[in-house]
């Protein structure tokens, strides 16, 4: 046993040593990755809770700051928040870090957000997922009417069910993840007004805003289990929309055969490749895109208070190809579904949530 | 007296669990304060590890340490002393700030976090002093955030009236969610520690279901988040509106010497120090248990809902599901650092907020990940839990040995030896 520990110890050490082995940049060129930086500008961001990794909005907003960084050259600074009483001293410290603008990711920041741009006016604040408390010169929210999207993806997910029933369900109950099941439901019953048909929708009512939450972004498989219970239900697409616990409702629809999932914020179809055959389409919401223009505004001094909506018609939001489903989804509904698009952008058809801003 | 027929059935179940329990606590309890600055270094030392190795340019200049080990080196002391410096400049004072009120302001943050700290470790120190380990603080800082803030946002009361009311409404909740834990402890005998902990998982689900009701949610919003407190009911700023320091700090301090009253000056806590120390002899000695478990628990969370107080109408001022963050769980480090008395409290819940405020500056300006600061509180606990290895490190004598070269005589530690 003890010879084991000892060549083990061995082993790592010399692995070590040979990883140690590489030879030494020439001094001149290696001034560090980070301060490729050619610009004064300092765009900062603060997390939510969920911190940068959480494989949804906070992950998407660092995605598009950070391409800021490499393409634009400004400085980049991002902190995250552990808890929502850290969001304030977060604040603080970017400010106190002379960042020129200050982007905070969900709407839980409003408070914190809102009163920081009172108290710097020189700084610009943006807000990710919510309007501020009070509008300012200086702060500038970040919206999706995300419910447009998801009104498309129900339609078709009511188009392409052989069951009748439809599903979906939530991480927690909050706006920004009610915003797509009220889009989803909407377009679902659209389905059964212009069809005649009676696909129903388990998880989500509108009416009464009441639903399916897994209650965590986290634990996947609460979102299998939940998945599972839809689908002994009869559903046969199921659009989950709790960032990573959405996975664990994609792992019960391939365990069960002839069931899809409709992806939310990115196209799962390329960003979960395991599940990649069982991708009818995704709700995609473009909140890298959104910040990275931002920034990108900010740095050229043409920085305005107004409103980003991200829409059909910007491109903010949007529903992602079939890709494999192309030849199931009838051609009838991808008409329907391109026409219905015209209508939202004309303006002419309006999809309504609660949960808009 | 009617718990009476159901004692010698509940003494059975409690003998394997209790005593390794209470023997756990005691050794806390314990150790002294050399051995508590102890590990406090060593866990400063450890994270310094972990915050060298999660550092980038460690990472590039360890690929080539061997053709010039000098870059490894000054990599890794730049990485942990720029960390350390920023967690000091952003717990206690920053010189490099533009003005005075900058500069200082760190110190008031340190103090403005270390309110629910001491405030729930003061509760939670009286808990473990009368034997109950109550890891219920959390929900019990919640319970006191949403009848407090409840107190704040919807009733308009005249400034002072409406303040003191709210807090009372904080104390009581926190009292009361403690208390369900105390009386099925008094009356069934169920173990504290299971009720406290499902209690916080139920106080955590409940704050997210009646923010969502019309009655705690915000006017126009669909938002999970309360309106905000009247300023009527909000604790005053005690440097101006510039500094978020409010008197939840004051209260803290007189909560510290009232704890210091109560469990070494007054009858009671002679009575929770008495059923700690040994139940069954406080039982025989007259003390009715229950009635202490209950008062305890009670006293435990009524403390624990003043931190919830300090931060819906003090620090946060709007109750949202996030108010009590992890103050429950880390005010259980704080009230173990503090051996559970009321000056090491105060003390151990200033230098968990002063780790707090400075890891926003760490994160900020080095990038040094905030959960360091979690793991260096983790670890100063799991060094506090293990005296021996931390004697064993930094070659300290050992309490026992101590105790066997001055009042023993020497022919017993040989018989014991033999």
């Amino acid at each position: 046993m003890k010879n084991i520990v000892r060549a083990a110890a061995l082993g790592g050490a010399v692995a070590l040593a040979l990883a140690a082995c590489g030879s030494a940049p020439e001094e001149s060129g290696s001034t560090g990755g980070s301060d490729n930086a050619s610009s004064d500008f300092k765009a900062c961001m603060v997390s939510d809770a969920g911190g940068f990794e959480d494989k949804s909005f906070n992950q998407s907003g660092a995605e598009g700051l950070d391409r800021a960084g490499d393409e634009l050259g400004v400085q980049v600074v991002k902190v995250e928040s552990s808890a929502e009483t850290d969001f304030a001293p977060n604040v603080d410290q970017l400010v106190a870090q002379d960042c020129n603008l200050i982007i905070g990711v969900g709407f839980l920041l409003a408070d914190a957000l809102t009163d920081a741009a009172s108290a710097n006016p020189d700084i610009e604040f943006a807000l990710v997922d919510s309007a501020f408390n009070e509008d300012s010169d200086n702060a500038k929210p970040l919206l999706f009417n995300t419910q447009e999207a998801a009104y498309l993806a129900g339609y078709v997910a009511a188009g392409t069910s052989t069951t009748g029933t439809v599903a979906t369900f939530g991480g927690i109950s909050i706006p920004s993840v009610t915003i797509f099941m009220d889009g989803f439901a909407d377009g679902v019953a659209k389905y059964n007004e212009d069809n005649g048909a009676d696909v129903q929708v388990l998880g989500w009512d509108k009416e009464a805003q009441t639903g399916s939450f897994t209650g965590d972004f986290d634990d996947q498989t609460k979102g299998q289990n939940l998945a599972k219970g839809f689908i002994d239900q009869g559903a046969d697409v199921i659009m989950p929309v709790a960032g990573p616990v959405g996975l664990g409702a994609a792992a019960a629809a391939k365990e069960a055969g002839n069931v899809s999932i409709v992806g939310v914020d990115a196209d799962w179809y390329e960003t979960s490749p395991d599940y990649s055959d069982i991708i009818l389409t995704s709700v995609m919401k473009e909140i890298g895109q959104a910040v990275y223009d931002t920034v990108s505004e900010a740095a050229d001094g043409s920085f305005s208070s107004d409103p980003y909506v991200g829409t059909l018609e910007n491109e903010g939001i949007g529903i992602a190809p079939f890709h494999d489903f192309d030849s199931t989804v009838p051609d009838e509904v991808k008409t329907a579904v391109g026409d219905l698009q015209a209508q939202i952008i004309s303006g002419d058809l309006v999809v309504e949530s609660p949960s808009q801003n | 007296m009617n718990a009476a027929p159901d004692v010698p059935a509940k003494d059975a179940q409690d003998e394997r669990l209790e005593p390794r329990l209470q023997g756990a606590l005691r050794e806390m309890l314990t150790s002294n304060w050399l051995v508590t600055v102890a590990a406090l270094l060593l866990a400063l030392i450890v994270s310094g590890v972990l915050i060298a190795a999660a550092d980038e340019d460690v990472h590039t200049t360890a690929s080539y340490l061997f053709a010039r080990p000098t870059d490894f080196l000054s990599a890794v002391w730049n990485s942990v002393w720029h960390a350390y410096v920023a967690l000091f400049q952003g717990a206690i004072v920053d010189p490099t700030a533009s003005t005075f009120a900058k500069a200082v302001r760190p110190l008031t943050e340190t103090m403005t976090w270390s309110v629910p700290l001491i405030l729930a470790g003061l509760g939670l120190a009286v808990g473990f002093r009368a034997g109950l380990f109550n890891i219920g603080a959390q929900g019990q800082i919640i319970l006191g955030a949403v009848f407090g803030g409840y107190i704040g946002f919807a009733f308009g009361l005249p400034p002072v009236l409406h303040l003191l009311l709210a807090i009372i409404a904080a104390a009581l909740g926190g009292a009361i969610w403690a208390g369900i834990a105390g009386f099925l402890k008094a009356r069934t005998g169920a173990n504290e520690v299971i009720v406290t902990i499902m209690l916080n998982n139920i106080a955590v689900y409940l704050v997210a279901y009646l923010l969502t009701t019309t009655a705690f949610k915000r006017e126009g919003s669909n938002n999970p988040q309360s309106p905000p407190i009247d300023s009527t009911a909000i604790y005053p700023r005690l440097l101006g509106d510039d500094f978020r320091l409010h008197a939840g700090f004051l209260l803290a301090i007189v909560a510290t010497v009232f704890v210091w009253w109560l469990m070494d000056r007054s009858t009671l806590g002679f009575q929770f120090r008495a059923v700690g120390a040994n139940p069954s002899a406080a039982r025989t000695a007259g003390i009715n248990i229950n009635r202490i478990y209950l008062l305890v628990m009670i006293t435990s969370g009524a403390l624990a809902g003043l931190a919830g107080s300090a931060q819906v109408l003090g620090t946060e001022k709007v109750l949202t599901a996030g108010v009590a963050a992890s103050f429950g769980f880390d005010a259980i480090t704080v009230a173990l650092l503090g051996r559970s008395k009321p000056l090491g409290t105060f003390l151990a819940g200033l230098l968990f907020g002063a780790l707090r405020a400075g890891g926003f500056a760490m994160q900020s300006r080095t990038g040094t990940p905030i959960d360091i600061v979690l793991v260096v509180q983790s670890l100063v606990v799991l060094f506090i839990a293990a005296p021996p290895l931390v004697r064993a490190v930094f070659r300290l004598p050992s309490p026992g040995r101590r105790q066997q070269i001055s009042p023993t005589p020497a022919p017993v530690t040989k018989e014991a030896a033999a």
